[in-house]
């Protein structure tokens, strides 16, 4: 399976090509630094994205507070993760970071607070 | 009329307010105001909740109310106070003072050594580009829908057209898929991306959204609500081509055709103004044709990455404070910066000979290209050059001058590569 992806490490944009099946990289071009392949392979073999949206929030004037994943999350779980987040409400006080989902959809990655309320 | 006394104003706490109160506490500016009209501080990155800002100057991914953050903690730690809840009506440089009502103080003069316009920008809107048909609900600009959604928990439509390819569209167009609308099309007038890059890809193919180059919404349908919109192909002089008109059904139409200064303080201050960038005309150290009034950020010229505008809040704010201790001394020489082959416009537009620092020019280029070399001279003689590999007019590119070589006017060109 041959793959193209337009690299988004930074604005350049390098469209880089990556050959393979699964997750096994049989060849990749294109890109034009490390970071670039580092992105290039990844995308290639499962692709993942920072989830941000927020969440309900009761006890104060702020009716959302907005949330984040705390690493990437594989890309075909983003749209699981946006229902267990309509279900999910917080109660003020909130700080940054603190913990709005642990391990959301099992994926491993938490779900934190990015705004304060 | 209620006084209040202060070293250094800043108008706006968004993040050119912000970084420019965390410079000028560390320049040694003892008593320094932030003036805000919402009710909370952090401006339009409250609302931008999504992730991207911080790559270059924190080297980490962080989502608009985690930035604001923490400049905002920054900032109240060095003992900044601010006055929320205030609209700023007048800015008077002769008087060293800014005018504004609070609902505590009610009219109130701010007496400032030195001045700080952070205003940031606003968006263009249907009027401002003209699209014939009828004045139903459902159009709204891009930001207005974003403050809506993400602050104010109003979902605003569920069938989406947007048009225009700006960061800030694209971004919606994510956020309503997220929020489980159907994104029809992007349609942008220009034949390359307005924004981001990096935006098309998670925004636009992560979603299966497509985008329209050179096409642009002819009319508008509807008489209570969006009921759809008429897209057409333009041709090379950007007129919409008839025969290739399209009906799409949609209840909603976002807007995202640009950004305006915001400058009616500045207007009204008399400070001169750039008739390109539509915000005051500055020299290297941000300060305004007033020289007790410096300005950063949005306001001064719209950045695509909120990053440049700390840098450049940064040297504000530091300018300001040096201003206010009476410290900001400079070569009385002054020369023009100027555009050259291919450049739309460069900020600072004066540069102020002498010192040891040496001047960073931002500038947008007039259309996109490739393997280029960007090249600052003086007269005949090149005082810097360097190669790019991309330019494009959504991504603002810069050089650094060295301050000793500026004899006269620096005119600053792209030249392709052979």
């Amino acid at each position: 399976m041959v793959k193209n992806i337009i690299c988004t490490v930074c604005p350049m944009g390098c469209h880089i090509t990556v050959e393979g099946e699964g997750s096994e990289i049989a060849s990749i071009s294109g890109f034009t630094c490390p970071r670039g392949e580092a992105y290039g392979r990844q995308e290639f073999a499962h692709p993942v994205r920072i989830l941000t949206t927020t969440v309900r929030c009761e006890g104060g004037e702020q009716e959302l507070l907005p949330v984040r994943s705390r690493q990437p999350i594989p890309k075909e779980l983003l749209m699981d993760c946006m229902d267990v987040l309509r279900k999910t409400a917080v109660h003020t006080p909130v700080k940054r970071c603190d913990m709005v989902v642990e391990n959301i959809c099992g994926c491993g990655v938490d779900i934190v607070a990015s705004g304060e309320a | 009329m209620y006084e209040i006394k202060c070293d250094v104003a800043i108008i706006g706490a968004g993040p050119a307010g912000l970084s420019a109160a965390v410079a000028a506490k560390k320049e040694g500016a003892e008593e320094v105001l932030l003036i805000e009209r919402d009710t909370s501080i952090g401006g339009i990155l409250q609302q931008c909740i999504h992730p991207g800002f911080g790559l270059t100057y924190f080297k980490e991914e962080l989502t608009g109310p985690e930035y604001a953050g923490r400049f905002g903690d920054e900032a109240l730690a060095l003992g900044t106070k601010v006055l929320l809840d205030s609209m700023v009506l007048e800015v008077v440089p002769e008087e060293n003072a800014v005018y504004c009502v609070n609902a505590a103080y009610g009219m109130t003069k701010v007496c400032a050594k030195s001045i700080v316009l952070a205003m940031g920008c606003r968006e263009r809107t249907r009027a401002a580009i003209q699209i014939p048909g009828s004045r139903p609900a459902g159009i709204y600009t891009a930001g207005a829908a974003q403050r809506l959604i993400n602050r104010q928990n109003a979902m605003v439509g569920r069938e989406v057209v947007i048009l225009g390819s700006g960061d800030i569209g694209m971004i919606m167009a994510r956020r309503m898929s997220l929020e489980g609308a159907h994104v029809k099309a992007v349609v942008e007038i220009m034949d390359f991306l307005a924004g981001l890059t990096r935006n098309k890809v998670q925004c636009l193919d992560d979603f299966g959204i497509p985008l329209k180059l050179a096409h642009t919404i002819t009319r508008i349908v509807g008489s209570q609500r969006v009921e759809g919109v008429y897209v057409a192909a333009v041709d090379e002089h950007r007129k919409p081509i008839p025969e290739t008109e399209e009906y799409i059904p949609c209840d909603t139409l976002l807007l995202s055709v640009g950004l305006i200064p915001e400058n009616e303080l500045t207007c009204k201050a008399a400070v001169k103004m750039s008739c390109i960038t539509n915000g005051p005309e500055v020299n290297q150290y941000m300060q305004t044709s007033a020289p007790c009034v410096f300005a950063c950020g949005n306001v001064v010229h719209v950045n695509d990455l909120v990053d440049n505008v700390t840098v450049e809040s940064m040297r504000a704010g530091a300018c300001a404070a040096r201003y206010a201790k009476g410290e900001l001394d400079h070569d009385s020489r002054v020369v023009n910066a100027v555009p050259g082959n291919h450049v739309r416009y460069l900020c600072p537009q004066y540069i102020c000979c002498g010192g040891n620092e040496d001047v960073k020019l931002f500038f947008r280029v007039l259309a996109p290209d490739s393997a280029v070399t960007i090249i600052a001279r003086c007269g005949d003689e090149v005082i810097a050059a360097k190669k790019v590999k991309r330019v494009s007019p959504g991504e603002m590119e810069h050089i650094l001058v060295p301050i000793q070589k500026v004899t006269g006017d620096v005119t600053v060109e792209i030249k392709k590569e052979e």
